[in-house]
Protein backbone atom coordinates (compact mmCIF):
# COMPACT_ATOMS: atom_id res chain seq x y z
CA UNK A 1 0.00 0.00 0.00
CA UNK A 2 2.91 2.68 1.14
CA UNK A 3 6.32 1.51 0.06
CA UNK A 4 9.82 2.72 0.26
CA UNK A 5 11.87 1.10 -2.06
CA UNK A 6 15.67 2.38 -1.98
CA UNK A 7 15.18 5.91 -1.10
CA UNK A 8 17.98 8.35 -0.93
CA UNK A 9 16.80 12.06 -0.40
CA UNK A 10 19.13 14.88 -0.89
CA UNK A 11 18.95 18.35 0.45
CA UNK A 12 20.93 20.66 -1.60
CA UNK A 13 22.36 22.78 1.14
CA UNK A 14 22.11 19.83 4.16
CA UNK A 15 23.63 16.92 2.58
CA UNK A 16 21.93 13.17 2.82
CA UNK A 17 18.32 13.35 4.89
CA UNK A 18 17.58 9.67 3.98
CA UNK A 19 20.03 6.74 3.32
CA UNK A 20 18.68 3.54 1.81
CA UNK A 21 15.37 3.40 3.27
CA UNK A 22 12.58 1.00 2.69
CA UNK A 23 9.75 -0.58 4.45
CA UNK A 24 6.70 -1.41 3.57
CA UNK A 25 3.01 -0.04 5.33
CA UNK A 26 0.33 -2.31 4.98
CA UNK A 27 -3.52 -1.28 4.61
CA UNK A 28 -4.80 -0.58 7.75
CA UNK A 29 -1.36 -0.86 9.54
CA UNK A 30 -0.14 1.17 12.39
CA UNK A 31 3.30 2.20 12.69
CA UNK A 32 5.16 4.72 14.81
CA UNK A 33 8.22 6.35 13.35
CA UNK A 34 11.02 7.01 15.52
CA UNK A 35 13.95 8.22 16.15
CA UNK A 36 16.09 11.58 16.99
CA UNK A 37 15.91 15.21 16.06
CA UNK A 38 17.01 15.54 12.33
CA UNK A 39 16.83 11.74 11.69
CA UNK A 40 15.02 12.28 8.81
CA UNK A 41 11.02 11.66 9.87
CA UNK A 42 9.42 14.63 8.80
CA UNK A 43 11.32 14.00 5.33
CA UNK A 44 9.80 10.08 5.41
CA UNK A 45 6.32 11.85 5.53
CA UNK A 46 6.74 14.18 3.19
CA UNK A 47 7.95 12.02 0.78
CA UNK A 48 4.92 9.77 1.24
CA UNK A 49 2.91 12.99 0.70
CA UNK A 50 4.54 13.63 -2.58
CA UNK A 51 5.58 16.79 -1.13
CA UNK A 52 9.30 15.96 -2.18
CA UNK A 53 10.70 13.64 -4.83
CA UNK A 54 13.13 10.63 -3.46
CA UNK A 55 16.90 11.95 -5.24
CA UNK A 56 17.13 8.31 -5.85
CA UNK A 57 14.55 4.91 -4.90
CA UNK A 58 10.98 4.86 -5.36
CA UNK A 59 7.96 5.55 -3.19
CA UNK A 60 4.95 4.23 -3.59
CA UNK A 61 1.43 5.27 -2.62
CA UNK A 62 -2.01 3.07 -3.46
CA UNK A 63 -1.14 2.79 -6.70
CA UNK A 64 1.17 6.04 -7.27
CA UNK A 65 4.52 5.70 -7.97
CA UNK A 66 7.07 8.81 -7.31
CA UNK A 67 8.58 8.34 -10.42
CA UNK A 68 5.76 8.18 -12.73
CA UNK A 69 3.84 10.57 -10.61
CA UNK A 70 2.09 13.26 -13.21
CA UNK A 71 1.69 16.95 -11.24
CA UNK A 72 -2.07 16.64 -11.92
CA UNK A 73 -2.32 13.27 -9.94
CA UNK A 74 -0.52 14.80 -6.85
CA UNK A 75 -4.22 16.03 -5.76
CA UNK A 76 -5.36 13.36 -6.23
CA UNK A 77 -2.86 11.36 -4.02
CA UNK A 78 -3.60 13.87 -1.37
CA UNK A 79 -7.29 12.92 -1.20
CA UNK A 80 -6.20 9.22 -0.38
CA UNK A 81 -3.18 10.47 2.40
CA UNK A 82 -4.41 12.40 5.21
CA UNK A 83 -2.14 14.78 7.17
CA UNK A 84 -1.96 16.24 10.66
CA UNK A 85 1.13 18.13 12.12
CA UNK A 86 2.82 19.21 15.51
CA UNK A 87 1.56 22.45 15.13
CA UNK A 88 -2.28 21.64 13.49
CA UNK A 89 -2.37 24.18 11.20
CA UNK A 90 -5.53 25.61 10.70
CA UNK A 91 -6.97 28.43 9.28
CA UNK A 92 -7.73 31.10 11.99
CA UNK A 93 -9.93 33.14 10.29
CA UNK A 94 -12.65 30.21 10.17
CA UNK A 95 -14.12 28.39 12.72
CA UNK A 96 -13.79 24.52 13.75
CA UNK A 97 -16.73 23.56 11.00
CA UNK A 98 -15.78 26.09 8.81
CA UNK A 99 -12.18 25.28 8.25
CA UNK A 100 -13.42 21.44 7.79
CA UNK A 101 -16.03 22.73 5.13
CA UNK A 102 -13.13 24.77 3.52
CA UNK A 103 -10.96 21.25 2.55
CA UNK A 104 -13.89 20.28 0.90
CA UNK A 105 -14.97 23.44 -1.06
CA UNK A 106 -11.22 23.72 -2.22
CA UNK A 107 -11.40 20.17 -3.96
CA UNK A 108 -14.31 20.82 -5.79
CA UNK A 109 -17.06 18.88 -3.86
CA UNK A 110 -20.90 19.95 -3.98
CA UNK A 111 -22.13 22.56 -1.65
CA UNK A 112 -24.98 20.07 -0.87
CA UNK A 113 -23.07 17.60 0.61
CA UNK A 114 -20.52 19.72 2.38
CA UNK A 115 -22.59 20.41 5.82
CA UNK A 116 -23.46 16.50 6.41
CA UNK A 117 -20.33 15.52 6.14
CA UNK A 118 -18.58 18.48 8.07
CA UNK A 119 -21.15 17.81 11.08
CA UNK A 120 -20.56 13.77 11.03
CA UNK A 121 -16.58 14.53 11.14
CA UNK A 122 -17.30 16.99 14.22
CA UNK A 123 -18.72 14.51 15.95
CA UNK A 124 -16.65 11.72 15.08
CA UNK A 125 -13.74 13.74 17.06
CA UNK A 126 -15.72 14.36 19.91
CA UNK A 127 -16.07 18.55 18.93
CA UNK A 128 -19.69 18.68 17.73
CA UNK A 129 -20.49 21.46 20.41
CA UNK A 130 -17.34 23.35 19.37
CA UNK A 131 -17.93 23.96 15.45
CA UNK A 132 -18.85 27.61 15.98
CA UNK A 133 -15.36 28.11 17.80
CA UNK A 134 -12.74 29.82 16.05
CA UNK A 135 -8.67 28.29 16.33
CA UNK A 136 -8.07 30.51 19.11
CA UNK A 137 -10.79 29.77 21.38
CA UNK A 138 -10.06 25.52 21.10
CA UNK A 139 -7.37 24.12 23.52
CA UNK A 140 -4.48 22.62 21.57
CA UNK A 141 -5.97 18.95 22.11
CA UNK A 142 -9.38 20.25 20.27
CA UNK A 143 -7.14 21.67 17.57
CA UNK A 144 -5.73 18.77 16.75
CA UNK A 145 -8.96 17.25 16.80
CA UNK A 146 -9.90 19.21 13.96
CA UNK A 147 -7.35 18.86 11.86
CA UNK A 148 -7.68 14.36 12.33
CA UNK A 149 -10.94 15.45 11.30
CA UNK A 150 -9.85 17.82 8.52
CA UNK A 151 -6.76 14.93 6.98
CA UNK A 152 -10.29 12.70 7.63
CA UNK A 153 -12.19 14.41 5.22
CA UNK A 154 -11.64 12.65 1.79
CA UNK A 155 -12.14 8.89 3.59
CA UNK A 156 -7.85 8.34 3.32
CA UNK A 157 -6.10 4.92 2.85
CA UNK A 158 -3.49 6.39 5.41
CA UNK A 159 -3.62 8.75 8.06
CA UNK A 160 0.52 10.55 8.61
CA UNK A 161 1.30 12.12 11.32
CA UNK A 162 4.25 14.23 11.90
CA UNK A 163 4.48 14.31 16.09
CA UNK A 164 1.00 15.60 16.70
CA UNK A 165 0.89 15.37 20.59
CA UNK A 166 4.22 17.30 20.32
CA UNK A 167 2.20 20.47 21.65
CA UNK A 168 -0.01 18.64 24.00
CA UNK A 169 0.08 18.00 27.58
CA UNK A 170 0.43 14.35 29.10
CA UNK A 171 -3.67 13.75 28.84
CA UNK A 172 -4.67 15.96 25.36
CA UNK A 173 -2.04 13.63 24.13
CA UNK A 174 -3.70 10.62 25.36
CA UNK A 175 -6.70 11.75 23.73
CA UNK A 176 -5.72 12.27 20.65
CA UNK A 177 -3.47 9.45 20.39
CA UNK A 178 -6.90 7.36 21.26
CA UNK A 179 -8.69 8.88 18.47
CA UNK A 180 -5.92 7.95 16.11
CA UNK A 181 -6.43 3.76 17.43
CA UNK A 182 -9.91 4.36 16.44
CA UNK A 183 -9.41 5.82 13.31
CA UNK A 184 -7.05 2.84 12.88
CA UNK A 185 -9.98 0.28 13.89
CA UNK A 186 -11.69 1.82 10.99
CA UNK A 187 -9.87 0.54 9.13
CA UNK A 188 -6.91 3.45 8.37
CA UNK A 189 -3.11 3.09 8.19
CA UNK A 190 -1.55 5.22 10.07
CA UNK A 191 2.17 6.68 10.11
CA UNK A 192 3.12 8.72 12.85
CA UNK A 193 6.16 10.50 13.70
CA UNK A 194 7.05 10.81 17.43
CA UNK A 195 9.31 11.74 20.15
CA UNK A 196 7.51 10.35 22.75
CA UNK A 197 8.70 6.87 23.47
CA UNK A 198 6.15 6.25 26.68
CA UNK A 199 3.57 6.13 24.17
CA UNK A 200 5.45 3.50 21.94
CA UNK A 201 6.58 1.18 24.63
CA UNK A 202 2.89 1.41 26.48
CA UNK A 203 1.77 -0.16 22.75
CA UNK A 204 3.80 -3.10 21.87
CA UNK A 205 1.57 -4.32 19.50
CA UNK A 206 2.53 -1.60 17.19
CA UNK A 207 4.93 -1.79 14.63
CA UNK A 208 8.04 0.52 15.42
CA UNK A 209 10.31 1.56 12.59
CA UNK A 210 13.72 3.51 13.75
CA UNK A 211 15.80 5.75 12.44
CA UNK A 212 18.97 7.60 12.93
CA UNK A 213 20.94 9.96 10.55
CA UNK A 214 18.78 9.07 7.64
CA UNK A 215 19.08 5.45 7.68
CA UNK A 216 16.46 2.60 9.49
CA UNK A 217 18.03 1.25 12.36
CA UNK A 218 15.52 -0.90 13.49
CA UNK A 219 12.25 -2.32 11.96
CA UNK A 220 10.15 -4.30 14.40
CA UNK A 221 8.29 -5.96 11.37
CA UNK A 222 12.01 -6.76 10.26
CA UNK A 223 11.26 -5.95 6.84
CA UNK A 224 14.59 -4.27 5.92
CA UNK A 225 16.63 -6.96 4.59
CA UNK A 226 13.87 -7.69 2.25
CA UNK A 227 12.66 -4.27 0.62
CA UNK A 228 11.60 -5.90 -2.67
CA UNK A 229 9.11 -8.27 -1.30
CA UNK A 230 5.84 -8.87 -2.89
CA UNK A 231 2.97 -6.59 -1.71
CA UNK B 1 -15.88 25.14 -8.58
CA UNK B 2 -16.70 28.72 -10.38
CA UNK B 3 -18.33 29.79 -7.59
CA UNK B 4 -15.77 29.31 -5.00
CA UNK B 5 -13.60 31.40 -7.66
CA UNK B 6 -15.67 34.21 -7.54
CA UNK B 7 -16.49 34.20 -3.99
CA UNK B 8 -12.67 34.24 -3.12
CA UNK B 9 -12.05 36.73 -5.65
CA UNK B 10 -14.72 38.95 -4.05
CA UNK B 11 -13.16 37.82 -0.88
CA UNK B 12 -9.84 39.32 -1.71
CA UNK B 13 -10.83 42.77 -2.86
CA UNK B 14 -13.19 42.94 0.53
CA UNK B 15 -10.24 42.09 2.78
CA UNK B 16 -7.80 44.94 1.02
CA UNK B 17 -9.86 47.37 -0.94
CA UNK B 18 -7.55 49.99 -0.81
CA UNK B 19 -4.84 47.67 -2.92
CA UNK B 20 -7.18 46.89 -5.03
CA UNK B 21 -8.48 50.25 -6.18
CA UNK B 22 -4.38 51.69 -5.98
CA UNK B 23 -3.79 48.87 -8.33
CA UNK B 24 -6.43 49.46 -10.73
CA UNK B 25 -5.62 52.99 -10.57
CA UNK B 26 -1.49 52.89 -11.22
CA UNK B 27 -2.83 50.59 -13.75
CA UNK B 28 -5.54 53.15 -15.17
CA UNK B 29 -2.61 55.63 -15.53
CA UNK B 30 -0.22 53.72 -17.26
CA UNK B 31 -2.54 52.58 -19.85
CA UNK B 32 -3.83 56.21 -19.92
CA UNK B 33 -0.49 57.01 -21.25
CA UNK B 34 -0.83 54.53 -23.65
CA UNK B 35 -4.27 55.53 -24.41
CA UNK B 36 -3.56 59.13 -24.79
CA UNK B 37 -0.90 58.27 -27.25
CA UNK B 38 -3.23 56.07 -28.91
CA UNK B 39 -5.38 58.99 -29.58
CA UNK B 40 -2.73 60.82 -31.14
CA UNK B 41 -1.83 58.48 -33.22
CA UNK B 42 -5.17 57.65 -34.37
CA UNK B 43 -5.43 61.62 -35.11
CA UNK B 44 -1.70 61.94 -36.80
CA UNK B 45 -2.64 59.05 -39.28
CA UNK B 46 -6.17 60.03 -40.00
CA UNK B 47 -4.35 63.80 -40.62
CA UNK B 48 -1.79 62.23 -42.59
CA UNK B 49 -4.55 59.88 -44.71
CA UNK B 50 -6.22 63.21 -45.52
CA UNK B 51 -3.13 64.34 -47.19
CA UNK B 52 -2.31 61.15 -48.47
CA UNK B 53 -5.54 61.03 -49.95
CA UNK B 54 -4.14 64.18 -52.95
CA UNK B 55 -1.45 62.76 -53.55
CA UNK B 56 -1.82 61.96 -57.51
CA UNK B 57 0.36 61.79 -60.52
CA UNK B 58 -0.25 64.49 -62.65
CA UNK B 59 0.87 63.48 -66.41
CA UNK B 60 1.20 66.57 -68.90
CA UNK B 61 0.57 65.79 -72.68
CA UNK B 62 1.87 67.55 -75.72
CA UNK B 63 -0.65 69.66 -77.14
CA UNK B 64 -0.71 67.54 -80.27
CA UNK B 65 -2.47 64.46 -78.51
CA UNK B 66 -5.30 63.28 -80.58
CA UNK B 67 -8.75 62.16 -78.60
CA UNK B 68 -8.11 58.32 -79.46
CA UNK B 69 -4.43 58.94 -78.02
CA UNK B 70 -6.16 60.19 -74.85
CA UNK B 71 -9.30 57.94 -74.47
CA UNK B 72 -6.28 54.44 -75.06
CA UNK B 73 -3.92 56.15 -72.23
CA UNK B 74 -7.08 56.82 -69.90
CA UNK B 75 -8.47 53.47 -70.37
CA UNK B 76 -4.63 51.90 -69.81
CA UNK B 77 -3.72 53.64 -66.89
CA UNK B 78 -7.65 53.55 -66.01
CA UNK B 79 -7.17 49.77 -65.53
CA UNK B 80 -3.55 49.66 -63.80
CA UNK B 81 -4.33 48.06 -60.38
CA UNK B 82 -3.08 50.87 -58.47
CA UNK B 83 -5.27 53.42 -60.00
CA UNK B 84 -8.46 54.64 -58.38
CA UNK B 85 -9.30 57.38 -60.36
CA UNK B 86 -8.68 59.44 -63.08
CA UNK B 87 -9.24 63.19 -64.03
CA UNK B 88 -9.00 64.63 -67.60
CA UNK B 89 -8.14 68.45 -67.20
CA UNK B 90 -8.22 70.09 -70.78
CA UNK B 91 -6.34 73.10 -71.52
CA UNK B 92 -9.19 74.85 -71.32
CA UNK B 93 -9.78 73.65 -67.61
CA UNK B 94 -6.04 73.89 -67.04
CA UNK B 95 -6.41 78.17 -67.81
CA UNK B 96 -9.91 78.19 -66.30
CA UNK B 97 -8.72 76.64 -63.28
CA UNK B 98 -5.37 78.86 -63.23
CA UNK B 99 -6.95 82.17 -63.64
CA UNK B 100 -9.62 81.22 -60.45
CA UNK B 101 -6.52 79.99 -58.42
CA UNK B 102 -4.02 82.61 -58.99
CA UNK B 103 -5.98 85.99 -59.33
CA UNK B 104 -3.24 88.28 -59.32
CA UNK B 105 -2.45 86.72 -62.46
CA UNK B 106 -5.83 86.70 -64.47
CA UNK B 107 -4.55 89.83 -66.43
CA UNK B 108 -1.58 88.58 -67.64
CA UNK B 109 -3.35 85.29 -68.96
CA UNK B 110 -6.58 87.13 -70.58
CA UNK B 111 -3.93 89.39 -72.40
CA UNK B 112 -2.10 85.73 -73.77
CA UNK B 113 -2.96 84.84 -77.33
CA UNK B 114 -2.54 81.28 -76.85
CA UNK B 115 -3.30 78.79 -74.62
CA UNK B 116 0.19 78.50 -72.86
CA UNK B 117 -0.93 75.26 -70.01
CA UNK B 118 -1.28 71.82 -71.09
CA UNK B 119 -3.77 69.51 -70.67
CA UNK B 120 -3.18 66.71 -68.35
CA UNK B 121 -4.64 63.85 -66.56
CA UNK B 122 -4.37 63.52 -63.42
CA UNK B 123 -4.29 59.80 -61.83
CA UNK B 124 -5.19 59.40 -57.69
CA UNK B 125 -3.96 55.86 -56.63
CA UNK B 126 -5.74 53.68 -53.99
CA UNK B 127 -5.18 54.03 -50.46
CA UNK B 128 -2.56 50.67 -50.18
CA UNK B 129 -0.50 52.05 -53.09
CA UNK B 130 0.35 55.50 -51.97
CA UNK B 131 3.57 54.72 -50.80
CA UNK B 132 6.59 56.34 -52.67
CA UNK B 133 8.01 52.81 -54.58
CA UNK B 134 4.13 52.37 -55.76
CA UNK B 135 3.60 56.14 -57.21
CA UNK B 136 6.84 55.87 -58.85
CA UNK B 137 6.08 53.37 -60.65
CA UNK B 138 2.75 54.54 -61.98
CA UNK B 139 4.81 57.80 -63.13
CA UNK B 140 7.32 55.96 -64.71
CA UNK B 141 4.60 53.51 -66.24
CA UNK B 142 2.90 56.59 -67.16
CA UNK B 143 6.20 58.81 -68.94
CA UNK B 144 6.49 55.76 -71.43
CA UNK B 145 3.74 56.91 -73.40
CA UNK B 146 5.32 59.03 -76.21
CA UNK B 147 2.21 61.93 -76.54
CA UNK B 148 2.66 62.60 -72.81
CA UNK B 149 5.53 65.48 -72.05
CA UNK B 150 6.19 65.31 -68.21
CA UNK B 151 4.87 63.54 -65.09
CA UNK B 152 4.83 64.88 -61.74
CA UNK B 153 4.30 63.91 -58.19
CA UNK B 154 4.98 64.82 -55.04
CA UNK B 155 8.07 63.09 -54.86
CA UNK B 156 9.13 64.34 -51.36
CA UNK B 157 5.84 64.72 -49.58
CA UNK B 158 4.94 61.61 -50.86
CA UNK B 159 8.11 60.15 -49.08
CA UNK B 160 7.86 62.46 -45.99
CA UNK B 161 4.39 61.40 -45.13
CA UNK B 162 5.45 58.04 -45.52
CA UNK B 163 7.83 58.36 -43.24
CA UNK B 164 6.09 60.52 -40.38
CA UNK B 165 3.40 57.47 -40.48
CA UNK B 166 6.47 54.47 -39.97
CA UNK B 167 7.87 56.57 -37.15
CA UNK B 168 4.82 57.13 -35.26
CA UNK B 169 4.41 53.62 -35.85
CA UNK B 170 7.55 52.61 -34.28
CA UNK B 171 6.98 55.46 -31.58
CA UNK B 172 3.40 54.19 -30.68
CA UNK B 173 5.04 50.00 -30.31
CA UNK B 174 7.59 50.84 -28.35
CA UNK B 175 5.61 53.05 -25.71
CA UNK B 176 2.73 50.62 -26.10
CA UNK B 177 5.24 48.12 -24.73
CA UNK B 178 6.62 49.89 -22.55
CA UNK B 179 3.73 51.16 -20.40
CA UNK B 180 1.96 47.71 -20.94
CA UNK B 181 5.39 46.15 -19.09
CA UNK B 182 4.67 48.74 -16.10
CA UNK B 183 1.12 47.55 -16.02
CA UNK B 184 2.10 43.71 -15.81
CA UNK B 185 4.65 44.71 -13.36
CA UNK B 186 2.22 46.10 -11.28
CA UNK B 187 -0.55 43.96 -11.77
CA UNK B 188 1.94 40.77 -11.19
CA UNK B 189 3.06 43.14 -7.69
CA UNK B 190 -0.65 43.28 -6.66
CA UNK B 191 -1.17 39.24 -6.94
CA UNK B 192 1.51 38.27 -5.76
CA UNK B 193 0.97 40.74 -3.00
CA UNK B 194 -2.50 38.71 -2.49
CA UNK B 195 -0.46 34.92 -2.59
CA UNK B 196 1.37 36.46 0.26
CA UNK B 197 -1.36 37.38 1.76
CA UNK B 198 -3.01 34.01 1.24
CA UNK B 199 -0.19 31.86 2.10
CA UNK B 200 -1.89 29.68 4.89
CA UNK B 201 -4.87 29.25 2.79
CA UNK B 202 -2.71 27.77 -0.46
CA UNK B 203 -0.86 25.70 1.94
CA UNK B 204 -3.77 24.18 3.38
CA UNK B 205 -5.45 23.69 -0.07
CA UNK B 206 -2.36 21.96 -1.45
CA UNK B 207 -2.67 19.51 1.96
CA UNK B 208 -5.66 18.41 1.29
CA UNK B 209 -5.47 17.89 -1.99
CA UNK B 210 -6.80 20.92 -4.07
CA UNK B 211 -5.95 20.90 -8.12
CA UNK B 212 -3.63 23.71 -8.98
CA UNK B 213 -6.56 25.18 -11.41
CA UNK B 214 -8.51 25.20 -8.45
CA UNK B 215 -5.75 27.03 -6.45
CA UNK B 216 -5.05 29.62 -9.22
CA UNK B 217 -8.66 30.28 -10.35
CA UNK B 218 -9.69 32.97 -7.39
CA UNK B 219 -6.20 34.60 -8.80
CA UNK B 220 -6.61 35.00 -12.43
CA UNK B 221 -10.48 36.23 -11.54
CA UNK B 222 -8.37 38.86 -9.37
CA UNK B 223 -5.86 39.79 -12.00
CA UNK B 224 -8.42 40.11 -15.02
CA UNK B 225 -10.93 41.92 -12.95
CA UNK B 226 -8.10 44.39 -11.21
CA UNK B 227 -6.78 44.66 -14.93
CA UNK B 228 -10.37 45.51 -16.57
CA UNK B 229 -11.40 48.09 -13.94
CA UNK B 230 -7.97 49.67 -14.54
CA UNK B 231 -8.48 49.53 -18.68
CA UNK B 232 -12.04 51.06 -18.09
CA UNK B 233 -10.36 53.71 -15.69
CA UNK B 234 -7.99 54.72 -18.56
CA UNK B 235 -10.55 54.91 -21.10
CA UNK B 236 -11.96 57.03 -19.23
CA UNK B 237 -9.28 59.09 -18.33
CA UNK B 238 -8.62 59.30 -21.96
CA UNK B 239 -12.27 60.37 -22.94
CA UNK B 240 -11.87 63.42 -20.11
CA UNK B 241 -8.74 64.58 -22.17
CA UNK B 242 -10.11 64.16 -25.28
CA UNK B 243 -13.27 66.40 -24.18
CA UNK B 244 -10.86 68.73 -22.72
CA UNK B 245 -8.96 69.25 -25.61
CA UNK B 246 -10.94 68.79 -28.50
CA UNK B 247 -12.09 71.87 -29.78
CA UNK B 248 -10.39 74.32 -27.49
CA UNK B 249 -6.91 73.84 -28.62
CA UNK B 250 -7.48 71.79 -32.10
CA UNK B 251 -9.81 69.28 -33.30
CA UNK B 252 -9.84 65.73 -32.78
CA UNK B 253 -11.63 62.73 -34.00
CA UNK B 254 -12.11 60.34 -30.89
CA UNK B 255 -11.21 56.36 -31.35
CA UNK B 256 -12.86 54.19 -33.14
CA UNK B 257 -15.33 51.90 -30.92
CA UNK B 258 -13.45 49.02 -31.80
CA UNK B 259 -9.90 50.53 -30.53
CA UNK B 260 -11.76 51.94 -27.57
CA UNK B 261 -12.66 48.17 -26.65
CA UNK B 262 -9.77 46.56 -27.66
CA UNK B 263 -7.72 49.28 -25.06
CA UNK B 264 -10.23 48.81 -22.19
CA UNK B 265 -10.04 44.82 -22.43
CA UNK B 266 -6.49 44.72 -23.33
CA UNK B 267 -6.12 45.92 -19.24
CA UNK B 268 -7.87 42.77 -18.37
CA UNK B 269 -5.74 40.23 -20.66
CA UNK B 270 -2.91 42.52 -18.88
CA UNK B 271 -4.27 41.29 -16.17
CA UNK B 272 -4.92 37.73 -16.75
CA UNK B 273 -1.47 37.75 -17.65
CA UNK B 274 0.37 39.64 -15.06
CA UNK B 275 -1.86 37.00 -12.54
CA UNK B 276 -0.72 34.02 -14.55
CA UNK B 277 3.29 34.89 -14.28
CA UNK B 278 3.01 35.69 -10.99
CA UNK B 279 1.39 32.50 -9.86
CA UNK B 280 3.83 30.45 -11.76
CA UNK B 281 6.81 32.25 -9.69
CA UNK B 282 5.07 31.64 -6.34
CA UNK B 283 2.69 28.29 -6.05
CA UNK B 284 5.28 25.65 -6.93
CA UNK B 285 5.91 24.29 -3.55
CA UNK B 286 3.97 23.94 -0.26
CA UNK B 287 5.64 24.05 2.86
N1 LIG C 1 13.72 21.64 3.19
C1 LIG C 1 14.92 21.21 3.62
N2 LIG C 1 16.04 21.72 3.07
C2 LIG C 1 17.25 21.28 3.47
N3 LIG C 1 17.43 20.37 4.42
C3 LIG C 1 16.37 19.83 5.02
C4 LIG C 1 15.06 20.23 4.65
N4 LIG C 1 14.18 19.52 5.40
C5 LIG C 1 14.94 18.74 6.21
N5 LIG C 1 16.24 18.92 6.00
C6 LIG C 1 17.34 18.20 6.65
O1 LIG C 1 17.09 16.82 6.54
C7 LIG C 1 17.40 16.16 7.74
C8 LIG C 1 16.17 15.39 8.25
O2 LIG C 1 15.19 16.32 8.64
P1 LIG C 1 13.76 15.92 9.13
O3 LIG C 1 12.95 17.14 9.27
O4 LIG C 1 13.22 14.85 8.27
O5 LIG C 1 14.09 15.31 10.55
P2 LIG C 1 13.09 14.83 11.70
O6 LIG C 1 13.43 13.42 12.00
O7 LIG C 1 11.69 15.12 11.30
O8 LIG C 1 13.51 15.75 12.90
P3 LIG C 1 12.60 16.33 14.10
O9 LIG C 1 12.40 15.20 15.05
O10 LIG C 1 13.44 17.40 14.70
O11 LIG C 1 11.34 16.83 13.50
C9 LIG C 1 17.90 17.22 8.69
O12 LIG C 1 19.32 17.20 8.67
C10 LIG C 1 17.41 18.51 8.12
O13 LIG C 1 18.31 19.56 8.37
MG1 LIG D 1 10.16 16.39 11.98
Amino acid sequence: MIKLINVYKEYPRSGLALKNVSFHLRKGEFAFLIGPSGAGKTTVLRLIHMAEQPTDGEVRVSGYSSGRMKRRDIPKLRRRVGMVFQSFRLLRDRTAAENLAFALEVTGARRSEIKGKVQRLIAQVGLAARAGAYPEELSGGEQQRIALARALIHDPVVLLADEPTGNLDERASRGIFDLTRDINSAGTAVLMATHNLDLVRRYPQYRVIELADGAVVYDSVGETSEPNGVS
Amino acid sequence: MAYHSVREAMAAFRRAPGLAVLSAMSIGLSLFVLGTFGLVTYNVEVTLRSIERRVEVVAYLRDDVSAAQLEVLQNDVGSFPEVENIDHVSKFDAIRDAMQDLEEFREVFTDLEVNPLPASIEVQLKSEYRDPESVERVAELIALYPFVEDVRYGREWVEKIYQLRRLGGAVAAILGIAFAVVAILIIGTTVRMAVLARREEIIIMKLVGATDGFIRRPFLLEGFITGLAGGLLALLLTYGAYLAVNGSLIDLEWLPPLWAAAGGLAGGVLGLAASDAALRRHLITYA
